[in-house]
């Protein structure tokens, strides 16, 4: 007799009671080898630990470069900026379509001054930094080189990366402003410019993570990530980028879920995948080309708002998972995210949580420990197989960009969501707290609220700035611009020059609207 | 009840909503509403938008409706989704691509399920328009479920038959088997940057040459493309030019006092069908089924048997 | 003929997550109802532009990006200029409990904020309309 008439992973993949031998197929490869199967590295966390980015920002520039300065002291090592969003959709905080949303999710950034006053103290060639923005990258990533040469840092040095990832927001975080094809064409832009100029600065993080927690199952996070990745290499190819050139500076995204085995197998199956995309699809010659490098982020829609505190122990078992499967940098949830930003004190506690992991478990010490693991290389296997179908199937559609535009993953996304949802309310899935053992008498905790003066200080500073920068140049810089959007031109340079005059997000992304349209779904 | 038709007649958008709501509900007071309704229809040009589903129909009247507008017109849109057959509920989405035209004074839109009406979605459908016609919009755009049989139904209630294409696989096979190529008047090859929609708007042509038109009538071709606003223009054209063609040939009339035949026709139907319905539920019909399970009578003597009686009931 | 309730699933702000409104949506539509979803990022204008020519019974709201205080209450005030103050409204989305009290006193049903289940929210909805005959 067993607990339940069947057990299988989140993805649905069942689960036997015991694996062994006939499992676990003789995979060969060792860290640092192709397809990497057990990681990019010989050596791993052994000659270096993972970045530790947690993803901050919230009200105005001031108030968020605090944070950062904060976070740097406690001993973090990348900084990840969260924009609030009326930046990540174009509006500057006066637009009508931003009333009740600046400094809500995120920093507010409406102009080059804003950048510059978000890293004050902080030199951009001494740090990474993250930035988690898509439709108006271009702007915010010509904002950080900017705010890099008014500090007397050559754009050169610059490290990071922007996550100008497009794909996925049309199928599943809904930040998107342009049409496909003008979009995936901005991103071409920004991988040539950078190849040139930002050599250090990753062009792109595709991101599975969203995808994940618009409810997709591990599988469709691999699969339908790698479509993406796919759709901007082939953009860049038609481009006439060498792949070479551009593809040791893609990155990716993933989301660190609740079921174990299933997650650490499923960053391992993505990476192999990766390899053999980039060998044998795309006939890639550098080994850097080849390498999946990936930031993780715990799950956020698995924390509960009820007993926040379990929370911590659901992120350390989501963040081990992510460690054991090679991540590169970590983000770990804060335990009151599912209500608020993050308060300070829960901000220290997700980071000393890989702290702990770091420095206490000895899980850093050797590498890829469940290599080997009839049950882990049975899922990496598992996994793979079943992304490769859905590839194929993206394949028929005519490939991702046609596939999201007849709204393919969208579905297939929701028809998971929706399996999920009811797996949890009829309690097959049991979520610790919420829908079993739960408290009678749960203790509201202090939240962190957002200053609702902000909105108005914000707006009053944007109007300042109106007023005081050079109009004229701003008019003419935004004309060129406009110029350039309408030719197959690389609107990089033009888009820099905009913001060096001062020009606003909401300035730039309108006349670009004007020459690409907005796109509805 | 006078107020109601004042305000209707300006406009007035919470008034046509809840007309619109009771005669789809075919309540009682629907049937003296359309009464009066009656004389203040006949103006507006109705016409049919159809295709299959991903063909990009909502996003181009999402386009035409820019266009309309910019013309001066006043534009009342029904797009139709599909009832779930399952639990009589339905999700209407076609707003998403529409919506940004919410607000504008001349224009009303509003989605309909087609609560899974066999053949078609002409019945309550037709009120509706009515309630729009009367209201004074000078074009109404109705928007199909896109799949199945009952897209015939589209030539039951517009002038004008506008089936949309696009160059995705099978579109051609799957249109020309459901016989919606024979109903329609205009054809728009959407996404017509896409590849493949220079071959679609070749098999169109050819397929048009062989069949010789839709009587005095040869339907044009327009290649579209709503997201980039690609000819929108050459559309409206067209539509505007069949709508001249059937009031200078008298088809217009001709074709309106068909669709309202075909009405009566649907009507008598849906009449017959809530009797037969109210018959088969009686208790006494389970005992007739069992004679048929003895052998003692055939489903064709049974069915005999009981017209006579639908029949009789009517004389009651 | 019994009349299906009509629902209007509206999203306010600009956060992009609508899985909740979507799994809320097919839901009642599951339970014979007939949803009407207007996609993302709309504005209280529009939500109660569509209210209004859909003639619904019922208004959802979903929001995630933090600004729910100030743009439902937008949509309660435009109800109330277009004399449509009769169409409840209930709301979902990442709503701290602190809010909940002041959002129910401008006159939301019923808040269904992070955990919740849609168990709950159609047996709100269901509820409602029974009570109303």
């Amino acid at each position: 007799m067993e607990r339940k008439e069947k057990f299988e992973t989140l993805s649905g993949i069942p689960l036997k009671t015991v694996y062994d031998e006939s499992d676990s197929p003789k995979h060969t490869s060792q860290p640092g080898e192709y397809p990497y199967t057990r990681g990019i590295h010989q050596k791993m966390y052994r000659s270096r630990l993972w970045t530790m980015r947690q993803y901050a920002g919230f009200g105005s520039a001031e108030e968020t470069n605090e944070r950062y300065r904060y976070l740097l002291e406690q001993g973090q090592t990348g900084l990840s900026v969260a924009f609030d969003l009326p930046t990540q959709i174009g509006y500057d905080s006066d637009d009508q379509m931003s009333i009740g949303e600046v400094g809500k999710v995120g920093v507010a950034i409406d102009s080059l001054q804003d950048m510059e006053k978000l890293f004050e103290g902080i030199p951009l060639d001494q740090v990474s930094t993250s930035m988690t923005i898509n439709a108006p990258a271009s702007i915010l990533l010509a904002m950080y080189i900017a705010t890099a040469e008014k500090q007397g840092v050559d754009p050169k040095f610059i490290k990071g990366t922007i996550q100008n990832d497009i794909l996925k927001e049309y199928i599943a975080r809904g930040t998107y402003i342009f049409p496909p094809k003008p979009s995936m064409k901005i991103i071409t832009d920004i991988f040539q410019y950078c190849m040139e100029h930002t050599p250090q600065f990753n062009t792109i993080s595709i991101s599975g993570y969203h995808i994940r927690e618009a409810g997709s199952t591990a599988v469709q996070e691999v699969a339908f990530t790698l479509a993406n990745a796919i759709a901007y290499v082939e953009t860049a190819l038609n481009a006439g980028l060498d792949i070479d050139l551009f593809a040791p500076r893609l990155s990716f995204f993933f989301n660190a879920h609740n079921h174990f085995f299933e997650e650490i197998a499923k960053f391992r199956a993505v990476r192999r995948m990766w390899a053999k995309i980039m060998k044998e699809r795309f006939g890639a010659k550098s080994p850097k080309s080849w390498q999946l490098r990936f930031h993780t982020q715990t799950a956020g829609s698995t924390l509960t708002a009820q007993q926040p505190d379990n929370n911590i122990v659901r992120v350390t078992l989501q963040a081990l998972a992510a460690i054991l499967g090679g991540t590169q940098s970590l983000h770990t949830n804060a335990r009151d995210e599912a209500l608020a930003l993050p308060t300070e004190e829960s901000a220290r506690i997700a980071l000393r949580t890989q702290q702990i992991i770091a420095y206490e478990s000895g899980v850093a010490d050797t590498v890829d420990p469940f290599g080997g693991s009839y049950v882990v290389e049975s899922l990496t296997d598992q996994i793979e197989e079943a992304a490769l179908v859905y590839l194929s199937q993206i394949e028929e559609l005519g490939g991702a960009v046609s596939a999201v535009e007849q709204g393919f993953m969208q579905r297939e996304i929701r028809k998971a969501a929706l399996a999920t949802q009811r797996q949890i309310e009829s309690q097959e899935q049991i979520i610790v707290g919420m829908n079993q053992y739960q408290l009678d008498n749960e203790v509201v905790p202090e939240l962190l609220r957002v200053d609702p003066s902000l909105a108005k200080k914000q707006i009053a500073s944007l109007q300042k700035l109106r007023e005081q920068r050079d109009n004229k140049l701003v008019q003419t810089e935004l004309a060129q611009l406009r110029q350039a959007a309408g030719s197959s031109e690389n609107v990089m340079p033009y888009i820099l020059n905009a913001v060096r005059a001062y020009a606003t997000v909401g300035e730039i992304c309108n006349t670009l609207r004007e020459i690409y349209g907005e796109y509805v779904i | 009840m006078e107020d109601w038709l004042m305000l209707l007649r300006q406009k007035d958008k919470r008034t046509i909503a809840q007309a619109i709501t009771k005669l789809e509900n075919r309540d009682e007071e629907a049937k003296s509403m359309l009464k009066e309704l009656l004389p203040c229809t006949g103006k507006a040009q109705v016409i049919g938008i159809t295709g299959s589903p991903g063909a990009g129909k909502s996003t181009l009247i999402g386009s035409l409706l820019v266009h309309l507008r910019k013309k001066g017109l006043t534009v009342g849109v029904l797009a139709i989704d599909p009832t779930s057959p399952f639990s009589g509920g339905a999700i209407l989405g076609d707003r998403i691509r529409m919506n940004r035209h919410a607000m504008d004074e001349g224009i009303y839109l509003r989605s309909m399920a087609n609560r899974g009406k066999v053949g078609g979605i002409s019945i309550h459908t037709k009120d509706c328009v009515r309630v729009l016609d009367a209201a004074g919009f000078d074009v109404i755009l109705i928007e199909t479920v896109g799949v199945g049989q009952s897209e015939l139904s589209i030539m039951h209630l517009a002038d004008t038959v506008c089936v949309v294409l696009h160059p995705g696989a099978g579109d051609m096979i799957q249109v020309t088997k459901a016989g919606v190529m024979e109903i329609a008047d205009v054809y728009v090859v959407n996404k017509a940057d896409q590849a493949g929609a220079t071959r679609l708007i070749a098999e169109i042509e050819d397929m048009l040459e062989l069949s010789g038109g839709k009587g005095a009538w040869m339907p044009s071709v327009i290649a579209a493309s709503s997201q980039q606003n690609q000819g929108i223009t050459d559309l409206w054209e067209c539509l505007q030019k069949h709508d001249q063609y059937l009031k200078q040939t008298g088809e217009w009339e001709k074709q309106r006092l068909a669709q309202l035949y075909q009405e009566v026709e649907e009507e008598l139907l849906l009449l017959y069908e809530q009797r037969r319905k109210t018959l088969m539920q009686k208790e006494s019909f389970k005992g007739l089924v069992s004679q048929l399970d003895r052998g003692e009578t055939t489903p064709q003597e049974l069915a005999e048997m009981l017209a006579k009686q639908l029949f009789a009931s009517e004389s009651e | 003929m019994q009349r299906p309730i009509r629902v209007l699933i509206a999203k306010p702000g600009l956060d992009g997550h609508d899985r909740g409104a979507l799994i809320i949506a097919q839901a009642l539509r599951d339970e014979g109802m007939e949803v009407i979803y207007t996609g993302i990022r709309q504005t209280p204008e529009q939500i109660v532009a569509s209210a209004i020519q859909e003639d619904v019974d019922l208004i959802g709201l979903s929001c995630l990006s933090g600004a729910h205080n100030e743009l439902f209450a937008e949509v309660i005030r435009l109800l109330k200029v277009q004399g449509a103050s009769d169409i409840p409204i209930f709301a979902g989305g990442v709503i701290p409990a602190g809010d909940i009290p002041y959002l129910k006193q401008l006159g939301i049903k019923e808040i269904f904020p992070p955990g919740s289940t849609i168990k709950d929210t159609v047996a709100f909805v269901r509820n409602l309309f029974s009570r109303e005959g």
